[in-house]
């Protein structure tokens, strides 16, 4: 990796790699763009491996003991793999690899990435680690059941499904993950701040940016503590040592281990495991302020607000960790502590939910694809921040702790709401990336059938909370204490879930088809302000902008100017002589 | 967790502050006035490669942050009372990777200057101090090991090869980077930048040592 000097990567000169062959173009490419879709391939191929996995834990649930293929450690396993799978491989695989690859250079008027070699190996890290996972349900014993958490000690404890191999193979994934990661994680940041063209302030960036920025910058301060946590569980299980591990009798045999602290790892896990939230937040939050501008075509709604309120989320993510352990037996005034500092993260995340709603005031509201699946982001983001200050007071938590509350509040905010955002950012960028357009009959149905759905599936499931029906159960069985109405919902939920799932198959039919026989898309369909819509190709070549780097005049936010001949103006569209920019 | 809390915080807070500097006052809406150009973004000597080193020394300050952070509130936790006697050639380490250091910042000035023949010679003694620092580590593993401190038998003993060994991995990173400027060198290549950059990294790694090493003694 030769040193690219800061010249170099503004200017005209940067050396870029120019492939001939097939494999190094599309295999072994350095293009940041290529990567992208590398990462979004793979994330997607991931991702559908954990929505199966869902179903049959839905299977289970709706229908318990009808599918013998399920049995209880199996089941545990699915729990396991799916949450894993869905929260790391997926959500900061897809937010971070493949839109911050794919839209950072091209945002911020750059070339490609500033060390695009660490960046080619990063997605193959990437692979690696997931190949390493899947590994896992080929092993003797199946993979890890302990929970996505990994909680020692009933993790690597004998008589706990994966403990003989599979947990194993989950630690040394979740190492080579973190590896890629870094490498990754440092060219978005070293890029954003060196590489951005002429005239592309700080305050001229994108939202997309600043919300990848600010997530890669707190995934690279938490993945460490995951990182050593990993490495003490793995000495633990494979060393004998006693980071974790106290002395216990397991399956009535004394442990050889004395003297770990399970509550360690607790505090190390989840000291990586909030921030991890937010990794997944952030970049939804930037990609979302854009999209709604684009379709309403208005001007975001306090664009330093905006800003500032991504930052300070940033900083007060790290001091929040511990509301995940109200029911560990800590000090009631540590409880406090933690309830307040979540209460306040909830302030900036708030000050976010009004200025996109400001922004849809009033704006042009056209009802696009990704307009949709960004409006339907706000809904379900509101509902999952609102059961989030719930479970933020120790008092309430407490007998909601590990229900289907739990599972409803991180549904909604974590897992439904950054899809929705993914599909929207894919269906927005689409055009760009592939010079086709998609079947907007199909994408609509793929969205109301994904939205609605993931209501019927995931709102319910707060009132079994209140129920008191507990999470990671295999079966019920003669409970007392569980109603008949859940075991009626619990079935209707399983439905639920069949149909959104099915409904995923239309977004992927959508993708490949449009791919070949999708209308050829405009430059640039929606009208957008931003550099990635303005390259002189599309999709744009190797380089991304031609001869010469765009130069950039004003903010990403120019939509219906008055005075100006068309509704936006792009970044790089000069200043007109007089007349067009009267003061706002 | 304070430790970490207050580097983690120390960290957020410059790039707060950075940012801070650089978007006060701005009014993204304003346009560019006519007839003047845009001008470039960050000053010349912060080059990808120094800001990437920046990065990465983050990244590291939150590891040892985490693991020390761990360490201490183990040690705060009931159970067995912590009697590490550390082996005598730790002692013997630390000044190893201090004179390391030193032979860096020769390296580094010498490149600078334009000195080949003192660039190689520093260069030759920066590697050599730090293998020979890391085989005094290995002695002190199996002094510990031979004493009965083993990972097995002392979960406060553990930390102790934890943390060295996290140590020891990251100087191994940095000798790969030192191998291939000793290959570039003999090839005739340049590797002024390289050096400066390998030079702050070892002196990062000797004040991270300095950190654990005062660490474990008071323990
Ligand atoms: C206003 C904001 C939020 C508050 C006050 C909040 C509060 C909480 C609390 C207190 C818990 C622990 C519940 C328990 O285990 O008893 C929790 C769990 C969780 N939250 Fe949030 N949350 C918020 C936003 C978010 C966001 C934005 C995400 C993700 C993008 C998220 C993802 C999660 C996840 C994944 C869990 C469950 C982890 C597990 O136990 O497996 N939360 N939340
Ligand atoms: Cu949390």
């Amino acid at each position: 990796m030769g040193e690219p000097s800061r010249e170099a990567l503004l200017d005209e000169e940067m050396e870029l790699v120019h492939p001939r062959t097939f494999l190094g173009k599309y295999i072994w490419s350095q293009d940041a763009k290529v990567i992208a879709i590398q990462y979004a391939l793979t994330a997607t191929a991931i991702g559908l491996v954990a929505l199966v996995l869902s179903i049959l834990i839905r299977l289970q649930l709706g229908f318990p003991g009808t599918f013998s293929l399920i049995d209880p450690s199996s089941y545990l396993q699915y729990v396991t793999m799916h949450g894993m799978i869905m929260v790391v491989y997926l959500l900061t695989a897809f937010l971070l690899g493949a839109f911050g690859n794919y839209l950072i250079p091209l945002m911020i008027g750059a070339r490609d990435m500033a060390f695009p070699f660490l960046n080619m190996l990063s997605y193959w890290f990437y692979l690696a680690s997931v190949l390493i996972l899947v590994a896992g349900f080929f092993v003797p014993g199946g993979p890890t059941g302990g929970g996505w958490t990994l909680y020692p000690p009933q993790v690597i404890s004998a008589g706990t499904p994966g403990a003989e191999g599979g947990i194993v193979l989950m630690l040394v994934s979740l190492i080579v993950f973190i590896a890629g990661f870094t490498m990754g994680g440092l060219n978005y940041v070293v890029t954003v701040l060196q590489a951005r063209t002429r005239g592309m302030t700080l305050m001229r960036l994108p939202l997309t940016v600043w919300g990848i920025f600010m997530a890669t910058v707190l995934a690279l301060l938490a993945f460490p503590a995951l990182l050593v946590a990993v490495l003490m569980l793995l000495s633990d299980l494979l060393l004998g040592s006693s980071f974790f591990m106290p002395a216990m009798l397991n399956l009535g045999e004394p442990s050889s281990h004395e003297g770990g602290s399970p509550l360690l790892y607790q505090h190390l896990f989840w000291f990586f495991g909030h921030p991890e939230v937010y990794i997944v937040a952030l970049p939804a939050f930037g990609i979302v302020s854009d999209i709604l501008a684009c379709h309403a075509r208005k001007n975001i709604f306090g664009y330093r607000m905006m800003v500032w309120a991504l930052i300070l989320i940033g900083v007060l993510s790290f001091v929040v960790w511990a509301h995940h352990m109200f029911v560990s037996g800590m000090s009631p005034y540590f409880g406090f502590l933690f309830a307040t500092t979540t209460l306040i993260i909830a302030v900036p995340t708030a000050i976010k939910v009004y200025n996109w709603v400001l922004t849809l005031w009033r704006g042009n509201i056209r009802l696009t694809v990704p307009m949709l699946f960004a409006i339907g982001f706000l809904f379900t983001f509101v509902n999952g921040g609102l059961s989030g200050l719930f479970l933020g007071n120790v008092t309430v938590d407490v007998p909601l702790s590990d229900t289907y509350f739990v599972v409803g509040h991180f549904h909604m905010v974590m897992a439904v709401a950054p899809v929705l955002v993914i599909f929207a950012g894919l269906y927005h960028w689409y055009p760009k990336v592939t010079g086709r357009m998609f079947h907007q009959g199909l994408a609509k149905w793929h969205f109301w059938l994904t939205f609605l759905g993931t209501y019927v599936v995931y709102f319910p499931m707060h009132f079994m909370g209140f129920a008191g029906v507990p999470r990671r159960y295999y079966a019920y069985g003669e409970s007392s204490f569980i109603p008949d109405s859940v075991i009626t919902l619990n079935m209707v939920i399983t439905l639920a879930a069949l149909v959104v799932a099915a409904a995923q198959l239309l977004f992927l039919i959508n993708m490949a088809w449009s791919l070949r026989r999708g209308e050829r898309a405009d430059p640039n369909p929606w009208g957008a302000t931003t550099l990635e819509w303005q390259t002189p190709h599309t999709p744009p070549r190797h380089g991304n902008f031609g001869e010469r780097l765009p130069v950039v005049y004003r903010w990403a936010y120019d939509y219906s100017v008055p005075g100006a001949p068309r509704d936006f103006l792009p970044q790089n569209q000069p200043p007109q002589a007089q007349g067009e920019e009267a003061p706002r | 967790m304070i430790p970490s809390l207050a580097l983690i915080s120390l960290m957020m807070l410059l790039l707060g502050a950075w940012l801070f500097r650089h978007t006060w006052g701005a009014r993204p809406w304003e346009v560019q006035a006519t007839g003047q150009l845009p001008s470039r973004q960050a000053p010349p000597e912060a080059t990808p490669a120094r800001v990437g080193l920046g990065v990465i020394l983050a990244m590291v300050t939150s590891l040892f942050a985490l693991t020390v952070s761990a360490y201490l509130m183990r040690l705060g936790m009931a159970g067995e009372t912590p009697s590490l006697r550390l082996p005598g050639v730790l002692w013997a380490n630390t000044l190893l990777l201090m004179t390391a250091s030193v032979a860096w910042q020769c390296a580094w000035g010498a490149a600078r200057c334009g000195q080949p023949g003192r660039l190689r010679r520093s260069l030759a003694w920066a590697g050599g101090l730090s293998l020979t620092f890391l085989a005094g580590q290995g002695l002190a593993w199996w002094q510990l090991t031979a004493g009965g401190i083993t990972l097995q038998a002392s979960p406060v003993g553990a930390y102790f090869y934890l943390l060295t060994l996290l140590h020891a991995l990251h100087l191994l990173g940095g000798l790969v980077a030192w191998w291939r400027a000793w290959r570039r060198l003999g090839r005739g290549g340049d590797i002024a930048s390289g050096v400066e950059l390998a030079a702050l990294y070892w002196h990062f790694l000797l004040l991270v040592w300095g950190v654990l090493f005062m660490l474990l003694l008071m323990t």
